[in-house]
This record gives structure tokens, sequence and C-alpha cells, in this order.
């Protein structure tokens, strides 16, 4: 029972040390303010405890006292504030260069698959030192994804796309949970992230059976699926050119914008003519439970990987 | 003429009139205080076990005990019964009704029958939820979330919602009741300013309840439309939104947890003034950051929801907010504490229940502050650490601050005295039990144990074990308050007048135990609140 006690856990993403530092801090403050108090209540009750010949004296108050107690949380509020937003901001702004990996949750398992293809359920191996960017979905309920040693959690909704990043620092093995709570199994739902040198990471990589890469398989799919038909370059135009539109932003039939994204490229799949680009008319059938989460994820990733025709007009922001 | 006055004096709310219908269809305030006394008892108890069910099946990281399942659902009613059944009316529905109209100088609230609607309302609503655990629980946390709770879970959902939709109910009308009470019901002279605190925390409270309570009753149907008619309205499977029923649900649950901890705040304020014999220190800004309270409760529901897919920016707003809804709560401790400076301190039973509360508050809500922090949030959100957090608020505060309270009155609700000596015993093993229940789930969740967890890795097990132990004393000292609240209603010394030399037209007017009409004659205030100018002698105060 007492192996492996601990009070602290072990720290082993790029962030984790700057999250340690606000928390230690804020230990500090909690430890200096709930003394403070103590002691004044243990003082008064003490010095002041009712006896025999001994009278209040009353106070009015003071606007003194009631402004700098105040004020000066207030800015020990601000700072924290503003130092808590700032590693915040960094956490959910991931790298552009970072590596790509997938994450389908559902009752009561997680499905991941690597950017060259290898697939693994509750594990995730990752090489020390690469920034990698997991995108994930959820395909029934909600459940989150914890790994406490890299301090970093998100939700994995169902319907809509979320991420994290991370840059693993120490070789090991550590925790993955599901933190969100999502049914009979809820406590069930995870495993390990091993974290490897890029050498074994790439032993391990070849030892498993690869398959094919998401980028290729969401190919297939686009082709199998027929999506080509209205959406390949010189098709007939009866639906946009896909190449090179990822991260772009879309003009829609009613004059809004939106970004070309995840969440938009499930959307046009599961409900196309919810939100249309302009000049096309809304004739796309839906895909809906034709797809399932994990084949609409590998289109999102061919799409991503299209590079612009040549020749095709400067990219719109 | 005498006569007849005598008798009218000597004849008390609690006698009179005995039979079970006097009782069930009475619409004194005091009684109706007493019956929620008695309801919301049963379910802190019932509530109370399922957390020692949790906490045994936690001694070892095998899920061995319970199966997952049956755990899920012992959370779920932990949490239901706890929060809709106990926390939310316990300071404003038991203290709150039995006081308010003695404190303000009025002969009842103003609209009596509602107020026994209410009661009968929660208590419906309770045993909706008793039912839906009776067939056979339910087990979607007391959170509901979609689509869980609307597509997935095979339990009883549809039953505990309704109850906690029928005791929202009773909670609205009470809000009404006690405004429509403290704006229109005050005596000659009581003005604003010369209200006790506690009214100042049950209005700041109503204000909550009324314009709160309703979001929860709506979001509560959309849920059971989608379960029971398919419309989409939450599943994105069906077309609903994911994040949507996140933002109604905290909407109103979060300002709830100001319905619970601002009466229990006006609580203290009233104790630490009796037992520190002097005016509260900074009146006005205790009045004052109670309502700062509710309207800022508003606007930090967005906290519960920094890692659930929210704009990164939307999460800013919300962590700014939430820092700021931390300074007035910051100055209430600092004026509590400022209170007993100079002052005559008694550490009678109720006194040791506030001085608790102010330090188990300052730790619930510094470490609030740790959980509106983004960057400490995305580790800890849905860990033990915010399990500690809410319940060093929910336990540390509330609880603590209402069993404060109801010692405190106790002599006046019933006329006999609890004994104190066990009193005292029950407080410190009730506060020792507490921090070593919740102190190692700080620690556990910083670690990374989630919450939820039926079993867990065995590197958390030394801090479990620590938390079972705490939580087998903690249970303890509510049992023993359980033997001797009610035995002193037979063996306790009888009291009568003022056994506190308190202020306040409650104890200084009113009759102990009150008379049905509570005064003989309208009161008029002349004074200001907490006037403990002028000597006194030890006979005074006999508690000293």
């Amino acid at each position: 029972m007492f192996e492996d006690f601990s009070l602290f856990p072990e720290a082993a993403s790029s962030y984790a040390g700057d999250i340690d530092a606000v928390y230690i801090f804020l230990i500090g403050v909690t430890v200096f303010f709930s003394t403070l108090i103590s002691i004044a209540l243990l003082w008064c009750m003490l010095r002041y405890r009712r006896r025999e010949g001994h009278q209040a004296q009353q106070i009015e108050g003071s606007l003194l006292l009631e402004l700098s107690w105040s004020i000066v949380p207030l800015l020990i509020c601000l700072f924290v504030f503003g130092w808590g937003a700032k590693i915040f901001y960094n956490v959910l702004t991931p790298p552009k260069d970072a590596m790509e990996f997938y994450v389908t949750g559902k009752q009561w398992m997680w499905r991941i698959q690597h950017p060259t293809g290898q697939r693994e359920i509750n594990q995730l191996h990752v090489p020390v030192g690469e920034k990698i960017v997991l995108k994930m979905i959820s395909e029934d309920v909600n459940h989150s994804f914890w790994i406490p040693a890299f301090r970093v959690k998100a939700d994995v909704v169902p319907g809509l796309y979320s991420s994290i990043w991370f840059e693993a620092t120490k070789v090991g093995e550590y925790h993955l949970f599901c933190a969100e709570y999502c049914g009979t199994k809820h406590s069930k739902m995870g495993g390990q992230v091993v974290v490897m040198d890029p050498s074994d990471y790439q032993a391990w990589l070849d030892a498993e059976p690869a398959g094919v890469t998401p980028v290729e398989a969401g190919r297939l799919l686009f082709e199998n699926l027929r999506c080509d038909t209205c959406h390949a370059a010189g098709s007939g135009q009866r639906g946009p050119d896909l190449a090179g539109r990822f991260g772009r932003s879309v003009t829609l039939a009613d004059g809004q914008t939106m970004r070309f994204d995840e969440d938009y490229v499930r959307e046009s799949m599961l409900e196309p003519t919810r939100r249309v680009s302009a000049g096309f008319q809304p004739v796309m059938p839906t895909y809906q439970g034709q797809v399932n989460e994990d084949q609409i994820q590998k289109i999102i990733a061919y799409l991503k990987s299209l590079e612009p025709e040549v020749g095709d007009a400067a990219p719109e922001r | 003429m005498t006569t007849t006055m005598e008798k009218r004096r000597a004849e008390s709310y609690l006698g009179g009139e005995y039979g079970i219908k006097s009782w069930f269809l009475t619409q004194d305030h005091k009684r109706i205080g007493i019956l929620y006394l008695l309801g919301l008892t049963f379910f802190f108890f019932l509530g109370g076990l399922f957390a020692v069910l949790i906490r045994l099946e936690l001694l070892t990281p095998a899920g061995d005990l319970f199966q997952a399942e049956t755990y899920n659902k012992l959370f779920t009613l932990h949490g239901i019964f706890m929060i809709f059944f106990f926390l939310l009316p316990a300071v404003p529905a038991v203290l709150g009704n039995f006081l308010l109209p003695l404190m303000i100088g009025a002969k009842d609230v103003a609209f009596p029958k509602l107020n026994l609607l209410s009661w009968y309302l929660v208590m419906a609503g309770g045993l909706f939820a008793f039912w839906a655990m009776v067939a056979g629980g339910v087990d979607t946390g007391w959170t509901f979330y979609t689509p869980y709770s609307s597509t997935y879970a095979n339990t009883h959902v549809i039953a505990a919602a309704l109850g906690i939709f029928i005791a929202g109910f009773g909670s609205i009308l009470t809000g009404v009741n006690f405004i429509a009470t403290i704006h229109k019901m005050r005596a000659p002279g009581l003005t604003w300013f010369r209200l006790p605190l506690f009214v100042w925390a049950q209005y700041a409270t109503s204000l909550i309840m009324v314009l709160g309570t309703p979001v929860i009753a709506i979001t509560i149907l959309l849920v059971a439309i989608e379960r029971l008619f398919g419309v989409g309205i939450f599943d994105p499977g069906k077309g609903g939104d994911p994040i949507l029923f996140q933002h109604l649900f905290w909407f109103y649950s979060h300002p709830a947890v100001y319905i619970m901890i601002l009466p229990a705040m006006g609580v203290i304020s009233e104790l630490v003034s009796c037992f520190s014999r002097k005016r509260v220190f900074g009146y006005k800004f205790i009045a004052f950051s109670s309502l700062a309270i509710a309207v800022l409760g508003f606007l930090v529901w967005g906290h519960h929801m920094f890692v659930s897919g929210q704009s990164l920016y939307a999460g800013m707003i919300f962590s700014l907010l939430s820092f700021l809804v931390a300074i007035p709560s910051a100055i209430k401790v600092f004026n509590w504490t400022a209170t007993l400076y100079r002052g005559s301190v008694s550490l009678a039973t109720p006194m040791l229940y506030a001085l608790g509360f102010i330090g188990l508050f300052t730790i619930g809500g510094l470490t609030g502050i740790f959980l509106a922090t983004l960057a400490i949030d995305i580790h800890v959100h849905d860990s033990y650490f915010v399990v500690a957090h809410f319940h060093y608020v929910m336990v540390g505060g509330v609880v603590m601050a209402f069993l404060g309270g109801l010692h405190f009155w106790w002599p006046k609700m019933f006329g006999r005295m609890y004994p104190e000596w066990a009193a005292k015993v029950s407080a410190v093993v009730i506060f020792v039990g507490f921090n070593l229940t919740f102190l190692p789930q700080f620690i556990l969740g910083y670690l990374g144990m989630p919450r939820r967890y039926h079993a867990y890795p065995e590197e958390f097990q030394v801090l479990n074990v620590l938390s079972t132990a705490g939580a087998s004393i903690l249970g303890l000292g509510f049992l023993l308050s359980l033997v001797y609240m009610p035995w002193s209603l037979i063996y306790g010394r009888k009291v009568r007048g003022n056994p506190w030399g308190a202020k306040g037209l409650e104890w200084e007017v009113v009759d102990t135990p009150p008379s049905p009409h509570n005064f003989h004659e309208t009161p008029s205030v002349e004074e200001p609140p907490y006037n403990y100018e002028g000597e006194y002698t030890a006979a005074e105060v006999a508690h000293a």
C-alpha cells in the first residue's frame, strides 16, 4: 500500500512545470491567509475571552481596513488570473508543426490512430521531445482525456472536435484516465501513455502493423463515397474544389464567413444543406449513417493534406 | 382581562393544538420551519448513508464492495439528496422560515399558505427522488450531463429529475415569500440598515432562488422531452448541441451554490456578533457583499466548462469573473474575524461552529481560486481536488453554519437547552473528522485521481484510507448530535427568555418559545442592530 506513495505527481510535459509553479504559488497564498485568519481568531479567543470584569469595546468599523482587505486580494487575484490565462492560452494553442494523432472515445475505451496508420486501444505510444496534437471526438457520450503527468485534459464530446497538444519530456509510463463520468465502466476507461526515445518509438512503429495512413485511408474513402465527383478540380463544379481549402475561411450563401475546419467538414458531411458555400446549390445528400467518426477523421486528414492546385487564386483569409 | 393575557403568554406555538392535523395543515411559519427540520434531517442522514458506502468502497483500490453500476448510483443519490433535499433548503427553509418574521417583527411571512405549499412541494420532490432510488436508482451523477442522461442511461432518470423539478417550485415560492415579507412586513423603525445581517443574506438568497430556479426547471423538462420523445435538443446524434446542456445546467447550479452558502454566511454574522458581544465589524460591507455575490454569481457559470469545448476567450472571461466573486467572500471573512477584536469572546457550541466555519470556508474559498485559475483547472478539473473544494464549502461551510445556527436558536425553538458538553464534543469531532476526510482529497486530485471512480490505481490507496478514516469520525460526530438534540427536547434544561444575552427582536421581544403570533403588540425599533453597548454581568450571559 505504501509502494509508489507520493504527495506530488510526476511532471513529464513541457508545460507541466508552468502549471505546477502557479499551483505552488497558490498553496503559498492559501497557507498565508488561512494561517493569518487562524492566528487572528486564536489570539482574539484567548486575549478577549469572556471573563468576569472584562467588557467588550464597541468599534464601528474602518474604511481603511475594508479598502485594504478588498484591494490587496483583488490585486493578487488579477495577477494569478493573468498568469493562469497566459499558460492556458499556450496549452490550448497547438503548435503548427505538431504530429497529428486521432482519438475516438466510446463507452468505455479510447481508440487511437498514429499519423503513420498504427492503431491502438487504451494505450498511447509517443516519442519524447516531439510536439503532438490529439484530435478527439466521441461516438456516444461525453468523455474527457486526461494525462495527469502532462497536466493536460480536454473533454471529448460527441458532435464536436476537441484537441490537446503536448510535448513529453521524460521517458516512462503514465496514467491515461477518462475524467468525465460516462457510465458504468467509467473508471475502467483508461490505460497508459508510453513515452519512448524516438528510436524506440520508431522500432515500436515498425513492429506494429501499419495498415494505411489516415491520409491514404481518407483518399480511398473520398473516392469510394464518390465525393470526388462533385468536389475534385474540374468536376463540373457542383461542389467547391476542396484542395487547399482546409484552415481557410469560407463565405456561406447567406454572406456569413466561417472557418473551414474539422467541425465544418464533419457538419457538411452529416448535414450538408445547413451551411452551404456561397455560389453553390444545396444539392449534396447527407452521409449520416454511411460514415462513422473514425472515417470522418480520415477524410479530414486527407483534406488537410491536399495542396492548392497550381494557378489557384490567392487564398482568402 | 389580565388573566387571559397571562394565559396567552403561557401558550407557545408548540402547545395549543397538538393533533397531527394541526401540524400538517399549519400556516405558522415556525411550525413549518420545524416540519422542514424533520424532513431535511431524514434526507441528510440518507445522503450521509450513501457517503459512508462510497467511502467504504474506496477503502481499497479494486472495485470490490459494490458493482460499478451500484457505486455510480450511490454517488448520484448522495449528490441528489444532499444538494437538492438538504443543502439548498437547509438554512433558508428551516432557520429562515423560523426566524425571518421574528427578526423583522412580523406575525408571519407574507403568504403563509404558499409557505405550507412549498414544504409539501419539497417533500413531494424528495419522495419522488426516494421512489427513484427504491425503484432501482439513477446513475447519471447529480449533474445529469447529456447525452448520457437523455439517451444512454437505463436508470430512473425521469423520476429523479422530476423530483428536483417539483422541489424547485418549493424553492421559488419560498423566495417569493421571503422577498415580499422583507419588503412589506418590517416593524416600524426597522429600516434596511437596522436589519440583522441574516435577513440581508436571506434577501440575496431569495433573489437567486426566484431568478435561477426556473432555468433548472426548463432544463430538466428539455432533458425529459429528449429522453421521452427523442426530440434532438442536447444529443448531437439527434441534431442537438452537445454543450448547451452544460450552459443551462450551470447557469442555475452555480448560483445554487450561493443559495446554499449565502444564508449560511448570514448565520455566521449573527453568531460571531452575539458570542463576541460586539457590533458586526463593517455591517454595510457584509450586507452589500451578499448582494454582490448574488449578482456576480450569475456571471461565472462557465468556470465549470473550461475544458468542455467552450472557446478559449469565453474561458478567460469566466475565469476573470470568478476571481472577482472571491472578493466579497474575502471581505466577509475579514470582517467576521475583526468582529472578535476587543470583544468578549465566548466559546459556547454555536461559536465553535462559527469559528470552524470561518477556518474551513477560508480554505474552501481559497481552493476555489485554484479552480478559477485556468492553468490549474486544466489539470484538476473533474478530479478529487474539485470534490475536496466543494465539500469544504458545502460541509465545512453550509453544514457547520446550519449546525451552529441550530444550536444557537434551539432554546428559542423548543424552550430547552441542548447539553453543552455533548455538543462541544460533537463539534470538535465533526471538525477533526471533516478535515481528515477532505484534506487528503486535495492531494489526491492534484496527483491525478479522477472523481466518480469506482476503482483506482494502487498508489492512491494511502490517502483514500485516511479519507475513509476521517469520514468514520465525521459520521460519529453527526450521529452524536442526532442523539443529544432530540434527547434535550425532553431532558434538556428549561429555558425562558434570552439565554445568550443576544440582541435582536427574536431574543429581546419574542417569548421563548415564541407564542403563536410571535408578538403580543407590534414592536417598534429605535436602535441599530447588534447594539451591544453597555455593561453586563456574567449572569446575563449565562453561557460564558
